[in-house]
C-alpha cells in the first residue's frame, strides 16, 4: 500500500492497520520508520559530540551529559538504527527475492519489530528520568556496574527487549529462507541478498544470546545483588568483555553482510551483467561469518591475555580480509565488461569500494597486536570502525532504499537530491573519519570530552567537524527527498532498473499476498533469464487457487507492550515499592497476551481464486 | 567519473596537508615520532601494515578507475547486453593466494614482537613500579625503594623500568603513546608491562580505558632524567620528612590547617602507603596540576575550594571540610613548597 494510497483512509484506520499488521511489506515501512527515527536521533547525538570537539577544552556540554550522548550514540546507531533498517529492507525485499507470499511466522515478525521499538523506546526514556547509560555502547564492567542512578538500567532492559525481538527477526528468516522458497529457486539460485540475510540470520541466531546472557548478569549484579562482576566480592570484570565481544564481534558481520548482499545485487543490475564468482561470492559470506565468531579477543588486546591468545586472535583477524578481499574484487570484475549505469543507487555501491576497502586496510592493520598498542581505544579505531561501519552499512543501507524505494513505497526517489545527498555525504564523512586515523595516532583516545590545548589536535578535530556538518546536510537532504517523493515523486514501474531477479516481476508496490501465482524459477537471476530467453515474465509454478494469508493481531504489539512496563518495574523495584505494580502488571499484559495467542484458534483467512482473477497482474 | 576521483584524492591531500602542519602531532605525546622501545616496535609495524596494505588499495583503485572509463554505459549503445561471465578459476585464485601471501608478511613480524614485548623473564633485574589506576589519578610505588609519589613517574632514560599494574576501582589504560603502547589497568589482576625510554624528556600520559566523566582528564607524565640524576631523586624522595616545618610563616600555618583537616587521611606525604588520594611528597615540583592545569597558586587555591570544576566526578569533592579561600591560600602556600628534590621535571630538558 503506497503512502499516497494510504491516506486516502482515515488515519484511525491507517494506524490500526500498521498497529495490527504481519504483513512483511508493512513490516518493512515500520521498520524503516522507527530505524529512520532513531538513525536522525543518533546523528543529533554524533553532532552534539562533534561540536563539544571543535575546539580544545570546549565547554557545550558537561562531561556527565557527554559520556551519556557517546553512549547513547553508539548504541543507538547500532542496535536501534543500523539493524532495524537492514531488518526493514529484509522483510521488503527477502520475501520477493524468493517468489514467497510471506515470511514464515507473519505474527513473530510483527512481535519481533514491536520489541524492537519498545526496547528503543525504553531506552530513550532515560533522558527524561534522571540521565542516560553513561559507561559507554560497550558498557565495560566495573564501570558500568558502579555507575550511580538507573541510566545502566535502562540500557540493560531495553537492550534486553530489542535483543529479543532481533533474535526472533533472525529465526524467522531462517525458517523463511529454508522453507519458503518458490519452485526452482535453489540455495544456488537465490540471490545474494537473500544469502546474506540467511547467513545474518544464523549469526543473529548464535550471537544474541552471549549479549542475553551478559545483559542477565549485569542486571542480577545492578538490580539484585549478585557479584559476577564485583572482584570485591570474588567476581570478574574481564568475563563481561569476552561476553560483550563473543556478541560484537559477530554483530558487526551482522550489520555488513546485508550490505555486501545489497551491493551484489547492486553491482550487477546496474552493469547489467550477472554476479561474478557467485559461488565465490556465497562461500566468501558463509566464511566470513564463520571466521567472525572466532576473533573477538581482538577487541582485548591491550586487556592482558598473553602473547599466545593475542597472536592467536591476530591471524584468525587477519584471515578475514582474505574473504573480504575476495568480494571486492568479485564485485570490480561484475563491474568488468560491464555497461555500467550510474544513478544514486550505484553512486553508494561505488563509494562504498574505496570506502571500505580503506576500512579493511585498517581492519588489518589494527589485527597486528604491537601495533594495535598504540591504535587501541583511540581515534584511529574510532575511524576504522567508521570507515567499514558508515562505508559499509551505511552506504549500503542508502543504496537498498534508493534501489528497493520504487518497489516498497511505489515511487522513484528524485535522482538529483539523491546525488546531492551522496556527494554531501560522501565527502562529508571522509572530511570527518580520515583526519581522526591521524588524531588517534597523534595521542587522542577515544570517548574523550575534552582534548586539552596545546597538544596539537585542534586542526584535525576542527576538520572533523566540519565534515560532520557536510554529513548532516546529507541526511536533511535524503528526509526531504522522501517527502518530497511521497507527495509528488513520479510513480514507479513494476521494474524501473531493469531488474533480474523475482522482487521486480510484480507491481510496484506489490499487492498484500505478493504473488498470484507462486513464480518458477529456472536459474539464477530469474526475470533476467526470462527477460532474454524467455517470454519476458516469470512462468507461474502453479495454477490459480485461493491464497490462505494471515490475520492481522494486535497481541503483538500487548506483548511488546507489556515487557516495556515491566521493564520500568524491574528498574525501580530496586529502591521503590510501587515499581512492582508495574513489573506484575506488565508481565501479567505479556503473559494473557500470550495465552490468548496460544488457546485461540487463528486459522487466517483465504483469498478466493474469482477475486484474484479480477485484478490485472 | 572524473570528478569523483578527484575530489576522492583531494580528501586524501587535506588529510596529508593537515598532517604536515601539525608535524605528526605534538612532541613527546605523538606515537609518530617514538622516542621509547615499545613505541619504536609498534611504529615498525605500523609502517609494514600501512606499506602493504596501501598496496592493496593501489591495486584496487586502479582497477576500480579502469572500470569506470571504459565500462561505463556509452552513448548509442544503450540496448547493449555485455556477455554474462560466471567466473573466472584463474583470477579468484590468484586474489586468494596473493593476500594470503601479503598477510603473512605482516603477521610473522606481528607475532614475533608480540612475544618480544611480552618476554618479562629479565624482570628482577629491573627497576619494579608499582602502577595504581584510580579515578582520576594516578599513584606510583618504587618497589623496594621506599617512595612513594603521584601523577609523575620519574625513570631512568635507556633503562627497562617493569610497570606491574592493577586499578583500584574502574578499568583504566596506562598509555604513554611516545614511549609505549598501552596496556589495560585491571581491578582483579596485575598487569605487567616495561618501557624504555631513549631520550631524557617530559613524557605524556593518558588514560586511554573510559573511566568515567574525568577520563579526558586523567593524564600523568613520565619523566625520563639520567642515571645520576635519577640516583639523587630516590635519595632525596628517599629522606622526605613530612613533619618537615616550611620556612613561610604562611605555608606553617598551612601546614597546620592541613593537619587540622585532616587532609593526610588520604594524602601521604613521604614513603607512607596511605593512597586513598594522590601522595603529595614532591607535589610542589609536578609539571602539572592534577594533571592538567598549570602548577600556580591561583588554581590550586580553585582546585582546594572546588575540586569538581576541575575534574567532575572526582573523588575529592564532598569528602573534606569546607575550607575558607583564606585557609586555602594558606594550604596552597604549604603545598607549593613541597619540593623536596632538585631533580623535577625541568631536569629531564638537558
Amino acid at each position: 500500500m503506497s503512502i499516497a494510497a494510504a491516506q486516502k483512509r482515515s488515519f484511525g484506520a491507517v494506524l490500526w492497520d500498521y498497529l495490527t499488521t504481519v504483513d512483511h511489506k508493512k513490516i518493512a515501512h515500520l521498520y524503516l520508520f522507527g530505524g529512520g527515527f532513531f538513525f536522525l536521533l543518533g546523528g543529533l547525538e554524533a553532532m552534539i559530540i562533534r561540536i563539544q570537539l571543535i575546539k580544545p577544552e570546549n565547554d557545550f556540554v558537561s562531561a556527565g551529559f557527554y559520556n551519556e550522548v557517546l553512549t547513547m550514540h553508539g548504541t543507538t546507531m547500532i542496535f536501534l538504527a543500523a539493524m532495524p533498517l537492514l531488518l526493514g529492507l529484509m522483510n521488503a525485499a527477502v520475501p520477493l527475492q524468493i517468489g514467497a507470499r510471506d515470511v514464515a511466522f507473519p505474527f513473530l515478525n510483527s512481535l519481533g519489530f514491536w520489541l524492537f521499538l519498545f526496547g528503543g523506546l525504553m531506552l530513550n526514556c532515560s533522558w527524561f528520568l534522571g540521565g542516560a547509560p553513561d559507561a559507554g555502547w560497550t558498557a565495560y564492567t566495573p564501570l558500568s556496574t558502579t555507575s550511580p542512578g538507573h541510566g545502566v538500567d535502562y540500557y540493560v532492559i531495553g537492550l534486553q527487549i530489542a535483543g529479543a525481538g532481533t533474535l526472533i527477526g533472525g529465526i524467522n528468516f531462517l525458517v523463511t529462507i529454508i522453507n519458503m522458497r518458490a519452485p526452482g529457486m535453489t540455495f544456488m539460485r537465490m540471490p545474494l541478498f537473500s544469502w546474506t540475510t540467511f547467513i545474518t540470520s544464523t549469526l543473529i541466531l548464535f550471537a544474541f544470546p552471549a549479549l542475553t546472557i551478559g545483559l542477565f548478569l549485569l542486571m542480577f549484579d545492578r538490580m539484585f545483588g549478585s557479584a559476577f562482576f564485583d572482584v570485591g566480592l570474588g567476581g570478574n570484570t574481564i568475563i563481561w568483555q569476552h561476553l560483550f565481544w563473543i556478541f560484537g564481534h559477530p554483530e558487526v558481520y551482522i550489520l555488513v553482510l546485508p550490505a555486501f548482499g545489497i551491493f551484489s545485487d547492486v553491482f550487477s543490475t546496474f552493469s547489467k551483467k550477472r554476479l561474478f564468482g557467485y559461488t565465490a561470492m556465497v562461500f566468501a559470506t558463509i566464511l566470513i561469518a564463520f571466521l567472525g565468531f572466532m576473533v573477538w579477543a581482538h577487541h582485548m588486546f591491550t586487556v592482558g591475555l598473553g602473547p599466545v591468545a593475542n597472536s592467536i586472535f591476530a591471524i584468525a583477524t587477519m584471515a578475514i580480509a582474505v574473504p573480504t578481499g575476495i568480494k571486492i574484487f568479485n564485485w570490480l570484475a561484475t563491474m568488468w565488461g560491464g555497461s555500467i549505469s550510474i544513478n544514486t543507487t550505484m553512486l553508494w555501491a561505488l563509494g562504498f569500494i574505496p570506502t571500505f576497502t580503506i576500512g579493511g586496510m585498517t581492519g588489518v592493520m589494527v589485527a597486528s597486536v604491537v601495533a594495535d598498542y598504540q591504535y587501541h581505544d583511540t581515534y584511529f579505531v574510532v575511524a576504522h570502525f567508521h570507515y567499514v561501519l558508515v562505508g559499509g552499512t551505511v552506504f549500503g543501507i542508502m543504496a537498498g532504499l534508493h534501489y528497493w524505494w520504487p518497489k516498497m513505497f511505489g515511487r522513484v526517489l528524485n535522482e538529483a537530491m539523491g546525488k546531492l545527498t551522496f556527494w554531501t555525504f560522501f565527502i562529508g564523512f571522509h572530511l570527518t573519519f580520515f583526519i581522526q586515523h591521524f588524531l588517534g595516532l597523534m595521542g587522542m583516545p577515544r570517548r574523550y570530552w575534552v582534548f586539552l590545548e596545546d597538544q596539537g589536535l585542534d586542526l584535525g578535530n576542527l576538520i572533523s567537524t566540519i565534515g560532520a556538518f557536510f554529513m548532516a546536510f546529507g541526511v536533511i537532504v535524503f528526509l526531504y527527498n522522501a517527502i518530497y517523493t511521497a507527495v509528488k515523486g513520479e510513480q514507479a514501474p513494476n521494474d524501473p532498473w531493469d531488474g533480474r531477479t523475482l522482487e521486480w516481476a510484480i507491481a510496484s508496490p506489490p499487492p498484500h499476498y505478493n504473488f498470484k501465482q507462486t513464480p518458477l524459477t529456472r536459474g539464477l537471476d530469474p526475470l533476467w533469464i526470462e527477460k532474454r530467453e524467455g517470454k519476458g515474465e516469470i512462468t507461474p509454478a502453479e495454477p490459480l487457487g485461493d491464497i490462505h494469508m494471515p490475520n492481522s493481531s494486535f497481541l503483538p504489539f500487548m506483548m511488546s507492550l507489556g515487557l516495556f512496563i515491566a521493564g520500568f518495574g524491574f528498574i525501580y523495584q530496586v529502591n521503590h515499592n510501587w515499581a512492582y505494580v508495574l513489573l506484575f502488571g506488565g508481565m501479567a499484559i505479556t503473559l494473557v497476551s500470550m495465552m490468548i495467542r496460544s488457546l485461540k484458534d487463528d486459522h487466517g483467512y483465504h483469498i478466493p481464486k474469482e477475486e484474484l482473477e479480477g485484478e490485472a497482474d | 567519473m572524473k570528478g569523483w576521483m578527484g575530489k576522492f584524492r583531494a580528501v586524501f591531500l587535506l588529510g596529508l596537508t593537515a598532517l604536515v602542519l601539525s608535524a605528526c602531532g605534538k612532541e613527546n605525546l605523538t606515537a609518530l615520532d617514538p622516542k621509547g622501545y615499545g613505541a619504536d616496535k609498534s611504529l615498525d609495524l605500523i609502517i609494514l601494515s600501512t606499506v602493504v596494505m596501501l598496496f592493496v588499495l593501489a591495486v584496487v583503485v586502479v582497477i576500480y578507475t579502469i572500470v569506470l572509463i571504459r565500462y561505463r554505459k556509452k552513448k548509442g549503445q544503450e540496448d547493449f547486453i555485455p556477455k554474462q561471465v560466471e567466473g573466472n578459476k584463474t583470477l579468484e585464485t590468484v586474489w586468494t593466494i596473493i593476500p594470503i601471501i601479503l598477510l603473512l608478511i605482516i603477521a610473522v613480524p606481528t607475532v614475533t614482537a608480540t612475544f618480544n614485548l611480552a618476554d618479562e623473564s629479565d624482570s628482577n633485574e629491573h627497576l619494579n613500579i608499582q602502577v595504581t589506576g584510580n579515578q582520576y589519578w594516578w599513584h606510583f610505588n618504587y618497589e623496594g625503594q621506599e617512595i612513594q609519589t603521584s601523577q609523575d613517574m620519574y625513570i631512568p632514560v635507556g633503562e627497562k623500568v617493569y610497570l606491574n599494574m592493577k586499578s583500584s576501582d574502574v578499568i583504566h589504560s596506562f598509555w604513554v603513546p611516545t614511549i609505549s603502547g598501552k596496556m589495560d589497568v585491571n581491578p582483579e589482576n596485575e598487569n605487567t608491562m616495561y618501557i624504555e625510554a631513549h631520550e631524557e624528556g617530559v613524557y605524556w600520559g593518558k588514560c586511554a580505558e573510559f573511566c568515567g566523566p574525568s577520563h579526558s582528564l586523567m593524564d600523568f607524565k613520565v619523566i625520563a632524567v639520567s642515571q645520576d640524576e635519577f640516583d639523587q631523586w630516590v635519595a632525596d624522595m628517599q629522606n622526605v620528612n613530612p613533619d618537615a616545618e616550611p620556612e613561610s610563616t604562611v605555608a606553617q600555618e598551612g601546614k597546620a590547617l592541613f593537619q587540622e583537616n585532616n587532609c593526610m587521611g588520604c594524602h601521604a606525604i613521604g614513603s607512607s602507603p596511605v593512597q586513598v588520594g594522590p601522595n603529595l611528597s614532591d607535589f610542589g615540583s609536578r609539571s602539572k596540576l592534577a594533571g592538567i592545569e598549570e602548577m600556580n597558586k591561583e588554581n590550586l587555591v580553585q582546585w582546594i575550594m572546588d575540586p569538581e570544576s576541575i575534574k567532575p566526578g572526582n573523588k575529592m569533592t564532598g569528602n573534606y571540610p569546607e575550607v575558607s579561600k583564606e585557609e586555602a591560600g594558606k594550604i596552597a602556600e604549604y603545598l607549593l613548597q613541597l619540593k623536596p628534590s632538585e631533580i623535577t621535571p625541568e631536569s629531564a630538558k638537558d
